[in-house]
């Protein structure tokens, strides 16, 4: 067990590329936590899409000795945290299980929008930060320009700042030193009191079953111990206790302020909730941590194998993903047009993108998404209320009392130089302004929304109208009525479920026009017109028509352009199949999702 | 005395072989040019010099190899193409058309065409032709605009095309031209004037194309980065395809293919082979094939380099390829060759190559759309079909 002052427990806040990877291999192994040659790079990232979208999905952590110009040898856990606001809970979880963090800046870039977000987080978990500044050896760094830039938009005091590079090791020691002497040891850890452990995060692993990062508070976790999940009730032997160094290591206990794993025999990711409290069966401790939530997911939609006799795999492959990820719910669902698939429900868009990518990659199948939707809540006239997870189960209009959607609060930091387009965006997705306050240059916008207008691509048009520099955050807050109605997509006087909605009816026209319009680009042409209408119960609300396609055909096909013509030929109809086909029309895959896309 | 049993059985046999329905003949390609065109994708060199004997050598020893393959063959036609044939010397000529007589019988009304350009060093080539046995000459003039024959990277101008094509008249019997059309910067009415000359020059025979960007041409390359600039959208360009369709119906060329137009009986019948899907044997570099050899459809490739090929041929054989097609290949090609044509296809020829061939429902839709007809045992494309016949022969493919 080790004293509480030599424990440094902190996070790495950073932009994407901004270099957070590269210096955790560069502390990891400055400090011999790995011998040179189990080195390789990007120690910590261990999917290709977190990798590929430079976004932590699950918290990982690693454990750092390191002897300090005091002469003292040090604990340094760092843990590495999802960064969107998808996973703003996970983020602030995370936060809560250390005490201090880096802040790191590219020297060439200065600060952008992901940063704000999370070293807000960081802020309101009360951390020590220090501002580490990276590519200092670029001819295009500019140190005290960004030195500015982080007092100015931060509010921090950025004067020692670290100045590194992490591609050569400039300035390693300084950041550990920075780590030990700034960055405070957890206040506060009792071994003799009753076990209380925050759980961090959990993953799936096919030997061990489900590992568990915890964070020790009070008391000691030992192995043999049997321990209860303070909320979800679930009690376990503990069967292996240990420490990453990136690569697990197996230790006797894990005493206050320390950070480190478990295994306890956990079938399933769904048995641990992030943010529960960890104690003994017996004579656990009183009071569990504050700030709980259990994840819900607030987004749903349909995925359907493109080529329906993928549904088996896909069947396989969804079930693979939950046992991994807590968040992610799934139900069979049967679709008129669209066949077998699932109704899935998501933390929010990225999360949706995120599963739905795996699938796509991992498990090697092509998959419509369809309209995401929120639930509803729909009062009928019996006096008999219903949940709406897809807009295709509505029931028939004449029986509705009335619906109720969802509200969030989403806060917004934002540049003043963006803050008009920021504010006509809320009102945009009917917004109703409860705050405006200012930080320094910095506005805080405060907005009730429906949360069926953020879903979407609310957080895409955000930092596309303020250039990058919004950061954004939400929680929900209740549900309220509105007035609501069904929006059909009618594509050649068929309907197409999958591209249902549900709308406000007073954008109901605006939502339609813009829909059409859309999917009249997104579709090919056929051999035939195709009208593309919206329709609000039987009637149309906008319409577009598709032109035939007047020419395609090769000018000139002789006998040596048998085999090569063909292969052309057989091409475009392998083309046809990654597309779906609704009555004689076929529609591709990514017209579901770019549909739905609002550009302005 | 009467013929063995053994030999009735190949008789019927060959009888009933596809092919036979499409006839056969011969491509003979010549891969060299004197400058490449920035719009061609076929196979073609520019080299300073030509070993005319060694070449003529390997292309008689490649159509001796072929007609072993297919003994007792008639002969319905021969083409030369390319490249530039026109610049084969006229003894090269002779001497692969004398190798064709020596090994298959020769129809009565066998057509041996070649692909000249119309320059005056050709033109005066064009009576050695004639000699060697060629019958038919089918030009590359392109354009009758001389400010177009250069966008399009031609080495004549419209006065010398007209002069090398008055030669050609008076030494061939049948003649015919190409043009290019659908151009850069062209409008509807350049096209009309132009068309209009063309039909005023032409003896019996017009191949119009609208111009097409493939990839790997220099043109291709140039429309990848946005530098291809003028070129008809579709609408303009089904336009003057209906223009085209028009105006040679008036003057008594009517299409019989996509881009062919002939007085009635003046068809190629070179090119009726491929697309009445007979068989065809390719010799020279790059050329295909097509050859029924004891009751298998194979498909066969020459090697595409030109000293590679060479090569090749005189260590015995100038294939690189050669393959038997399924039932389902030989549908999808006679598919996509047959539905080119006005007769289009012959259903139940098609049903023999493969019980999958010509999908009823899809028939069906898209004889509601009114791009397919079906009638008497045929199955063809409407004048609306042809336009759009790339989607139609997909429909098609099982």
């Amino acid at each position: 067990m080790t004293q509480l002052s030599h424990i440094r427990n902190f996070s790495i806040v950073a932009h994407i590329d901004h270099g957070k990877s590269t210096l955790a291999d560069r502390l990891i192994q400055s400090t011999n936590t790995v011998t040179a040659r189990e080195m390789k790079e990007q120690l910590l990232d261990s999917m290709d899409i977190e990798r590929e979208r430079g976004i932590t999905i699950k918290a990982n952590t690693v454990r750092i000795e390191y002897k300090a110009e005091d002469g003292e040898t040090y604990i340094l856990n760092l843990i590495d945290t999802p960064g969107h606001v998808d996973f703003a809970y996970e983020v602030s979880r995370s936060m809560r299980a250390v005490e201090g963090s880096l802040l790191v800046v590219d020297a060439t870039q200065g600060v952008e929008a992901q940063t704000l977000a999370n070293v807000y987080t960081a802020i309101d978990a009360n951390h020590e930060i220090v501002p580490v500044l990276n590519k200092i050896d670029l001819p295009a760094a500019e140190v005290e320009r960004v030195k500015e830039q982080i007092e100015d938009v931060i509010g921090i005091d950025a004067s020692d700042s670290c100045l590194i590079s992490a591609k050569t090791g400039v300035g390693i020691p300084s950041v550990l030193e920075a780590i030990v002497k700034r960055l405070p040891p957890p206040k506060e850890g009792d071994p003799d009191k009753p076990l209380k452990a925050m759980l961090v995060d959990s993953k799936y692993d096919p030997y061990l079953g489900v590992v568990v990062i915890v964070r020790v508070i009070d008391g000691v976790l030992k192995k043999g111990q049997r321990i209860k999940m303070m909320k979800t009730g679930g009690t376990y032997d503990i069967d292996r206790i240990g420490v990453y160094r990136p690569a697990m290591m197996e230790v006797k206990e894990l005493g206050p302020g320390e950070i480190g794993y478990i295994t306890a025999q956990i079938k399933q990711v769904r048995d641990t909730r992030v943010g529960d409290t960890i104690t003994t069966e017996k004579k656990g401790c009183e009071t569990p941590l504050p700030g709980f939530k259990p994840s819900i997911p607030v987004v749903f939609c349909g995925l359907f194998p493109v080529d329906a006799n993928d549904f088996e795999d896909m069947r396989d492959a969804i079930e693979k993903l939950s046992l991994n990820d807590a968040s992610f719910t799934s139900e069979m669902e049967t679709s008129a047009a669209l066949g077998f698939g699932f109704r899935c429900g998501f933390l929010g868009l990225l999360h949706l993108e995120v599963v739905r990518d795996r699938l796509e990659r991992e498990y090697d199948i092509d998959l419509i998404t369809t309209a995401p939707s929120v639930i509803y809540k729909i009062f009928l006239r019996d006096g008999s209320e219903i949940e709406l997870h897809n807009p295709a189960d509505m029931p028939d209009p004449s029986t509705i009392d009335h619906i109720e959607e969802p509200r969030i609060k989403a806060s917004i930091l934002v540049p003043d130089d963006y803050l008009g387009d920021v504010l006509k965006l809320c009102q945009d997705r009917r917004g109703e302004q409860l705050d405006l306050t200012y930080v320094g240059a910095r506005a805080m916008v405060v907005y009730d929304l429906p949360l069926n207008e953020v879903v979407f691509d609310f957080y895409d048009r955000l930092k596309s109208v303020s250039k990058g520099y919004a950061s954004f955050d939400y929680q929900m807050i209740g549900y309220r009525e509105d007035y609501l109605v069904k929006m059909q997509i009618l594509v050649n006087d068929e309907p197409v479920d999958a591209l249902s909605t549900m709308v406000h009816r007073d954008r109901a026209e605006m939502r339609g026009r813009a829909m059409v319009e859309k999917l009249k680009d997104l579709i090919p042409r056929h051999m035939f017109k195709i009208p593309i209408q919206a329709a609000i119960g039987g009637k149309v609300i906008a319409r577009e028509t598709l032109a035939a396609m007047r020419k395609d055909v090769t000018a000139k096909c002789y006998g040596g352009d048998a085999s090569r013509k063909k292969k052309l030929l057989e091409k475009q109809k392998a083309g046809k199949k990654r597309m779906r086909q609704f009555g004689k029309v076929d529609i591709p895959q990514e017209a579901f999702i770019s549909a739905l896309k609002m550009d302005s | 005395m009467p013929l063995p049993d053994l030999w009735l059985g190949v008789l019927a046999e060959n009888l009933t072989e596809d092919w036979r329905h499409g006839g056969f003949g011969l491509y003979v390609h010549w891969p060299f040019c004197e400058a490449k065109c920035p719009y061609c994708d076929f196979n073609s060199h520019v080299v300073a010099h030509v070993d005319q004997t060694r070449w003529a050598r390997a292309l008689v020893s490649e159509v001796e190899r072929v007609a072993r393959l297919t003994p007792g063959r008639v002969l319905n036609s021969v083409f030369f193409g390319g490249g530039t044939p026109s610049l084969m010397a006229p003894e090269t000529v002779a001497a692969v058309l004398d190798a064709v007589r020596r090994s298959w019988t020769l129809a009565n009304d066998v057509e041996i065409t070649l692909e000249a350009n119309p320059r005056s060093v050709e033109a005066g080539r064009f009576r050695g032709y004639a000699d060697a046995g060629v019958n038919r000459v089918s030009m590359g003039i392109q354009s009758l605009r001389n400010d177009d024959l250069r966008r399009l990277g031609r080495l004549h101008d419209v006065g010398e095309a007209q002069k090398a094509f008055d030669v050609a008249r008076s030494v061939f019997d049948r003649v015919s031209f190409d043009l290019i059309y659908a151009r850069q910067d062209q409008t509807l009415e350049d096209w009309r004037v132009e068309l209009r000359e063309a039909l005023s020059m032409a003896v019996d025979h017009l191949s119009l194309y609208q111009l097409t960007i493939e990839p790997g041409t220099a043109f291709g390359d140039r429309a990848q980065r946005g530098r291809l600039k003028g070129l008809p959208e579709d609408g303009l360009a089904a336009d003057m395809y209906d223009l085209t369709q028009e105006l040679c119906d008036a003057a008594g060329m009517p299409a019989y293919e996509v881009s062919n137009h002939a007085a009635p009986g003046s068809e190629s019948r070179h090119n009726l082979v491929y697309w009445h899907y007979g068989d065809y044997a390719g010799v020279g570099p790059g050329a295909h094939g097509r050859l029924t050899v004891d009751g298998i459809k194979y498909a066969t490739e020459a090697w595409t380099a030109p000293g590679k090929w060479i090569e090749a041929v005189e260590q015995g054989s100038g294939d690189s390829l050669f393959e038997g097609l399924s039932g389902a290949d030989q549908s999808g090609e006679y598919t996509m060759m047959g539905l080119r044509v006005n007769e289009g296809l012959d259903v139940e020829r098609i049903r023999q190559m493969s019980a999958q061939a010509l999908p009823d429902a899809a028939c069906q839709s898209l004889e509601e759309m009114g791009l397919l007809w079906r009638d008497s045992g045929r199955a063809g494309v409407t004048r609306r079909g042809r336009l759009l016949l790339n989607s139609v022969i997909a429909e098609l493919l099982p």
